[in-house]
């Protein structure tokens, strides 16, 4: 049972990440999170042991002091202005907290060669965007033009954390209430739909034995799972688009920020 | 025997009349409580509706103060510079001191308000636009620190102006709706709160003029 347990946690992982794979500016809008991702590289820039570095900083960064710093990369912005668009994509993922408004985002555009940190309007005093405009001309730029694309990530988010770090404090229990709320729910779910297939299929079977069965059911169980990825793929909606539980804080951006180019 | 049948009949036509009685205020009684609690929650949902637009109201504001706390450091970029144009100065002070004057405050939006300010920021923007070409123009001003954080800043706040009004707009999009929506639209107007009325972004009015470098 707990071998299944397992397989199903990392198949759901695997498939809420793979639903939010395309990179597009228009279904980045449309996408909403519901396991924070704090490193988003929708082009490969980045090796995974690269991304999961800078995502356990940022994560770690998030759990002390609630102040959450999102990077997406992105291909192209696809005509859309990168400020403009950056403000949309920090309010439609909700980052920072609903109460602070505690978020922060880095956008890089890569073929268009621009990049933006949109600010939530709780952190506009601890990143003004003067700030913003040194962070990227001064730390990330140079790196980007050498084509250290990491380096530009790691040293930018290290400075915007070194910029917003005393701003605010995680509540107590902050980091504990949202995993245990999050892994009960999926735990909870995962268990109904086991004992719904494990019921069918005990009704169903009448001469098999259960070696079999139970190959019936994991079957059936992946089935409808890459059907609901499909379905998750699309719009953002399947199942990924049910509880709260898991995402961004719901925090707002009211244009602060700065822009570059590389 | 006469006397009990006579108090009987009358008891038994009492009774049933009585309890009708009673059954009708309760009826009557469950309206006007219903009635009550319907008033009282679009009431205070017209409220919050309101309040965000207030809300949103003073965040333009803000956004506009930021815009003319801004500009005089971008005139003193140029305070040095001898030959500079001294129109293009003054008409900008103009301006700065005609956008300063008019401000709305959340309690009193109207229309008209909305748009004589919309129109005074319009106009301080054409002038700081004016500015800034001729600035170009120096290419000793350009390069200063001072002036490209000054650009920055611009930038942002000319950003925040942006989205402060979309927000003012969708905000006052919710209220409207929610007011002439039914069947709020039957009390709306006995209970105080009228249409509202946002920026006008498209045909016929003035097209919005941005801070541009």
């Amino acid at each position: 049972m707990k071998k299944i347990l397992s397989i199903f946690i990392s198949l759901l992982v695997a498939l809420a990440c793979f639903a939010q794979k395309s990179g597009k500016p228009e279904d980045l809008l449309n996408f909403k999170p519901t396991t924070r991702v704090y490193v988003n590289d929708y082009t490969g820039t980045l090796t995974e042991d690269q991304r999961q570095s800078i995502d356990t900083k940022l994560r770690i960064f998030d759990d002390s002091t609630s102040t959450q710093v999102v990077v997406v990369v992105i291909n192209s912005l696809e005509g859309n202005d990168v400020a403009d668009f950056n403000v949309q994509l920090g309010r439609a993922w909700g980052i920072g907290g609903k109460e602070f408004n505690n978020g922060v985002v880095l956008l890089i555009a890569k073929k268009d060669r621009k990049l933006n940190i949109a600010t939530g309007y709780g952190v506009e005093g601890a990143l003004p965007d003067i700030t913003c405009k040194q962070i990227i001309d001064d730390i990330i730029v140079p790196k980007f033009k050498g084509d250290d694309y990491y380096r530009g990530i790691e040293e930018g988010t290290d400075a915007i954390i070194q910029a917003v770090k005393g701003e605010y404090k995680a509540p107590e229990g902050y980091h504990k209430g949202r995993s245990t709320g999050g892994s009960v729910l999926r735990t909870v779910f995962i268990i109904i739909v086991i004992l719904i297939f494990l019921a069918m299929s005990g009704r169903g079977g009448g001469g098999g034995s259960f070696m079999s069965r139970r190959g019936y059911t994991a079957w059936t169980i992946g089935n409808i799972l890459s059907n609901m990825g499909r379905s998750g793929g699309g719009g953002g909606g399947g199942w990924s688009g049910g509880g709260s539980s898991g995402g961004f804080g719901g925090g707002s951006f009211g244009g602060g920020g700065a822009s570059g180019s590389w | 025997m006469p006397v009990r049948k006579k108090h009987l009949k009358l008891n038994s036509k009492s009774t049933p009349s009585l309890k009708k009685n009673r059954f009708s205020w309760l009826v009557a009684g469950g309206v006007v409580l219903l009635v009550v609690i319907y008033l009282i929650t679009t009431y205070n949902g017209l409220v919050k509706k309101e309040e965000k637009v207030k809300l949103q109201w003073n965040e333009v504001q803000n956004a506009y103060q930021r815009r003319m706390n801004l500009i005089p450091n971008l005139v003193n970029v140029v305070k040095g510079v001898s030959d500079f144009e001294q129109t293009t100065l003054q008409k900008i002070a103009e301006a700065r001191s005609k956008a300063a004057s008019v401000t709305v405050s959340a309690e009193n939006l109207t229309a008209d308000a909305v748009n004589k300010q919309a129109d005074a920021q319009n106009e301080l923007a054409a002038a700081t636009n004016n500015l800034i070409i001729r600035i170009e123009k120096y290419p000793s001003l350009k390069g200063t620190a001072a002036y490209s954080g000054l650009q920055t800043q611009l930038e942002g706040t000319e950003r925040r102006i942006k989205v402060a009004r979309q927000d003012f707009n969708e905000a006052i999009n919710t209220y409207n709706n929610t007011v002439r929506g039914f069947p709020t639209k039957l009390v709306a107007g006995m209970l105080g709160f009228k249409m509202k009325e946002g920026f006008q972004s498209d045909a016929g009015a003035e097209k919005t003029v941005e801070i541009k470098f």
